[in-house]
């Protein structure tokens, strides 16, 4: 089993659940993100992080959202909670991340960085 | 000098909250050292041989005597009253407590410093060189420039998780005395029919494969420096191997799938990045070059330097070696030297900052430089204040007559610090600086650079010395490689190896026969090492190096 993190802290169910394996594309750390097909407009797209040391999912989440994708990505695997404002910013809806993880990193240590869209150099320069 | 914003602020405010609240919790036993690792690493807090070490940014290398000061007040606060400049242009604490970080933070952010990003795969301290905004030779100054890049890379959500570190270097001018060519990425300002753009190289290094950068875009806008800058590092997260961390750095990705394909991936990003950047960052970019608007240089007569440098030898010297060619007239940019002779390169006392911080606050226009090659500057100071400056500095030791002199030495912290190192490196910075002194052969050798490594990262950029020096370990002894012909500047060069290396107990009287073979062969006392190097390759020095080796050929010949 898995938990849902969002800025409400740990989600009670997983909404994406009801959904069918073909409204899902997930995308392994290896993707060439610009190479990606979002034509069968997935309703969610999952991008894995294998370990916490392998910030590539932070791009592919970045390249695809600039490719137009509006749909909900959630970044999947060994995200800490110190990467969760990162991951936010990077254009990610939520973190899946699994029970042991859960377990190790509670609730409150998410929720600290639930204000991830404030001192943020980059939305300042880019002028949003 | 830039003063931060109340943006800057108030980030640098609640990221130190945010790791006071983690030391606390590692402390309580609550997170595991594995845990806190990336933590602190975030935060510029490495474990070294010993105790914690503190790395803290000098983001360009400048400080006003106020940041000054305040570091002298930390050495002696919470370490052992002095602290390390490194060739990066950050200063390292050796000493200090886990317990007194979160403090030693809260006083770097009362001066606007900080120690994020000095550690970990992600963009480092942006260097820039050291005589900005002085120098008599340069388009620009690339201080706001770095500026800009220094807030556009701080928390970067997408690359806090590298392949590998990652570090730019800016520079105004041709002459490169930032070593631009051995960054992943160097920005040199340019001029194009009257329009400021920059030359981007990519995908230099040194470590255990050096490579010269390589140009990626001769001619950028200056507007489209952050698109392109996170194109170039957003392809690199992505293509960069993160198999073998040997193979991670940028200069290994650019190197295998070749700079066109990496120029097109990154030219492919740019075109996606670039609306995003809608000219707030122009703004801001305007408000910093007004910060860095040059001081109002005074009119005035140089007669007391003149009168002293003719009437007292020990001044003359160190005006002949420290002195610099400034762009105001009756100007001079001193370079104080951290190398005194049998002294820790790169090293400081409390006191010896404090004064520093008092001579740039009263003779330099309140601006004062670290440079990548471990001394200090004071970029603005009027002729006729040298002498009084230079007596001053005399009383702490400061004095020293030997920039870019054989004993002007870049040694990294080595065996007695570093956790990586294979050998020592700064006893024998040490030893040679004292064995040409006790020769008296320095100033008759003239211009030379010896730039030693503890092992094969190559922290003392070994490779571009002229003579460089590598230490390693061979089956639990040390032993020190030589390469010869290296060079850092504009014209880089990566070293060559002169064959087997020697023992700590051999390794300066190498050095020493190198430089008799030097001083017989050149062709007078004008041409410099490196150009008698260049004329005449590794021959003469290597049968100076190996002379049994040297018999044994011309015997079989
Ligand atoms: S070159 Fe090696 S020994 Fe020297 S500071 Fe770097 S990692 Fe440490």
């Amino acid at each position: 089993m898995s938990v849902i993190v969002t800025d409400a802290g740990f989600a009670a169910t997983d909404w994406a659940a009801d959904l069918d394996a073909a409204e899902i594309l997930t995308l392994p750390s290896d993707t060439k993100p610009q190479d990606v097909d979002l034509s069968g407009a997935p309703k969610l797209v999952r991008v894995e992080f294998p370990s916490s040391a392998d910030g590539r999912g932070f791009t592919i989440a970045r390249v695809l959202r600039d490719h137009g994708y509006t749909g909900k990505l959630r970044a999947t695997g060994h995200v800490i909670a110190d990467q969760y404002a990162m991951a936010r910013r990077c254009g990610f809806d939520d973190v899946e991340i699994s029970d042991d993880l859960a377990a190790r990193q509670p609730e409150d240590q998410w929720k600290f960085r639930a204000n991830w869209q404030q001192n943020d150099y980059q939305s300042r320069l880019r002028g949003a | 000098m830039y003063t931060y914003s109340e943006f800057d602020k108030a980030f640098l405010a609640e990221r130190n909250a945010q790791f006071r609240a983690q030391v606390e919790r590692r402390i309580d036993g609550s997170l595991t050292e594995e845990e806190f690792k990336p933590l602190r690493l975030m935060n510029g807090l490495y474990l070294q041989l010993h105790a914690y070490m503190l790395r803290v940014a000098i983001p360009y290398g400048t400080l006003r005597s106020a940041q000054m000061r305040q570091l002298a007040l930390i050495a002696e606060k919470w370490d052992k009253g002095y602290g390390h400049f490194t060739t990066r242009q950050n200063i390292q604490y050796n000493w200090p407590t886990l317990r007194d970080v979160p403090d030693m933070l809260d006083a770097l952010s009362e001066v606007e410093m900080h120690a994020i990003q000095t550690s970990g795969n992600t963009i480092r301290n942006v260097t820039a060189d050291h005589f900005a905004g002085a120098a008599a030779d340069e388009v620009g100054d690339p201080r706001p420039v770095a500026e800009l890049l220094r807030q556009w890379s701080t928390d970067h959500p997408e690359f806090q998780f590298l392949p590998r570190k990652f570090k730019f270097a800016v520079i105004g001018a041709e002459a490169d005395r930032a070593v631009i060519r051995a960054h992943d990425i160097g920005i040199q300002l340019v001029e194009k029919n009257g329009k400021r753009g920059y030359r981007v190289l990519v995908g230099g290094g040194l470590g255990r494969t050096p490579m010269i950068g390589k140009v990626i875009r001769d001619f950028l806008p200056e507007e489209d420096l952050l698109p392109f800058s996170e194109a170039i590092v957003s392809t690199y997260n992505i293509l960069g191997r993160r198999d073998n961390k040997y193979k991670a750095r940028i200069k290994i990705t650019v190197h295998e799938n070749g700079i066109e394909t990496y120029k097109e991936l990154t030219e492919a990003r740019f075109a996606e990045l670039r609306p995003e950047f809608e000219g707030v960052d122009q703004q801001i970019l305007a408000n910093i070059k007004s910060q860095f608007a040059a001081p109002a240089f005074r009119n005035a007569t140089t007669e007391a330097y003149d009168a002293a440098y003719y009437s007292d030898p020990v001044f003359r010297a160190w005006a002949d070696t420290n002195l610099s060619a400034h762009k105001a007239e009756g100007y001079a940019i001193v370079t104080i030297s951290l190398k005194k002779h049998g002294e820790t390169p790169g090293d400081a006392t409390a006191d010896q900052m404090r004064l520093m911080a008092d001579l740039g606050e009263k003779y330099s226009h309140d601006d004062i430089r670290i440079s990548h090659e471990q001394n200090v500057i004071l970029p603005h100071v009027h002729k006729s204040d040298l002498p009084a400056l230079h007596a001053a500095l005399k009383t702490q030791g400061l004095a020293t007559a030997n920039i870019g002199l054989i004993s002007d030495i870049i040694a990294c912290p080595g065996m007695d610090y570093c956790a990586l190192a294979t050998a020592r490196s700064i006893p024998v910075a040490q030893e040679i600086a004292q064995r040409f002194d006790a020769l008296k052969m320095e100033h008759e050798i003239g211009p030379l650079k010896i730039k030693i490594s503890g092992c094969i990262n190559a922290c003392g950029h070994h490779h571009v010395g002229h003579i460089g020096i590598l230490g390693l370990d061979r089956a639990g002894v040390e032993n020190y490689q030589i390469t010869l012909g290296g060079d850092g500047t504009e014209e880089a060069t990566i070293g060559q190896r002169t064959g087997p290396g020697f023992s700590y107990e051999e390794i300066t009287n190498a050095i020493e026969r190198i430089i008799k073979a030097y001083l017989a062969h050149r062709d007078s006392a004008d041409e410099t090492f490196l150009e008698t190097y260049r004329r005449l390759g590794a021959d003469p020095f290597k049968a100076a190096l190996y002379p049994d080796k040297a018999e044994g050929k011309s015997n079989a010949a």
